[in-house]
């Protein structure tokens, strides 16, 4: 698709995601650095718009924004005490993590832009497939499904277990 | 400029590897332990963005599956990661990630 409108608004999305995450892992502030994580969550949500999973977009503004973000905001808030939010975090391992970072991102890019091109299917997904998910959700993955919900159940209660207000300790 | 200006797949794996090498970076570099789990949650969803990449250009539905249990599995990640981080602040006072060197108080 080389619309320029399409183009245009691909890039804008990209830069906001890029740029947010960036300045989660730069900042020194843990505030701030959640609140820029909203910016990169409704950023990744974009761009799965842009591959025409819509349903995941919506999945992921709604897990990502209103469950995992405020639940690492209750977590800073808690264990940094409400008063303080100047709080700065520590840094270390600053060399070893750049050359990684730099590493990695250069390796991956070098692979993706040397090695030659991809092939696109004739069939690429187009338009909106929440049918297509209710319909696979339904019959080939249904067992992973039930397992999936199963496992959140477990999970949730034993956050809440370990998370508890212990009567006897405080 | 053929190549900028038609958004192809590369566009996106450039993104996700972006989001991947950031989060790496946090998970190494950070000693709160709340800012690990933003990374954590940066790597899953450059996984994702790869994961309905590729789906799209196949034109499959299995990327799109996966995608809906990596944010499920994601979720459940958090919940348990919160509940271990707010006892270990419990008990040593800190979510200082390379200060914390014993299992028991």
């Amino acid at each position: 698709m080389s619309n320029p409108t399409y183009t245009v608004i691909f890039y804008l999305f990209a830069a906001i995601t890029v740029f947010s995450a960036a300045f989660v892992v730069f900042t020194r502030n843990v505030i701030y650095s959640a609140f820029s994580l909203l910016f990169t969550f409704f950023g990744v949500a974009a761009l799965y718009v842009f591959l025409s999973a819509d349903f995941i977009a919506v999945t992921q503004v709604v897990v990502y924004v209103g469950g995992i973000l405020v639940l690492l905001l209750f977590g800073v808030m808690f264990t940094n005490g409400i008063m303080q939010t100047g709080q700065k975090s520590e840094v270390f391992h600053i060399i070893p993590g750049t050359v990684l970072l730099a590493g990695i991102i250069g390796a991956l890019l070098y692979t993706f832009y040397t090695s030659h091109g991809w092939m696109p299917s004739e069939t690429t997904l187009q338009g909106s497939i929440v049918e297509r998910i209710g319909f696979e959700t339904m019959s080939h993955y249904v067992l992973p499904f039930e397992m999936v919900s199963i496992l959140l159940l477990a999970a949730l209660i034993g956050a809440a277990f370990l998370a508890r207000f212990d009567k006897s300790g405080k | 400029m053929e190549q900028l200006t038609t958004i192809g797949l590369n566009h996106y794996l450039t993104i996700s590897a972006i989001l991947l090498g950031f989060g790496l970076f946090a998970v190494m570099t950070r000693k709160n332990a709340i800012v690990v789990l933003m990374g954590v949650e940066l790597i899953l969803n450059a996984a994702n963005i790869n994961f309905l990449a590729f789906s799209k250009y196949n034109g499959g539905m299995e990327g799109v599956m996966f995608a809906l249990f990596v944010i499920v599995i994601a979720a459940a990640e958090a919940a348990i990661a919160l509940a271990i981080v707010i006892n270990i602040f419990k008990i040593f006072k800190s979510v200082d990630v390379s200060s914390i060197d014993s299992m028991k108080e």
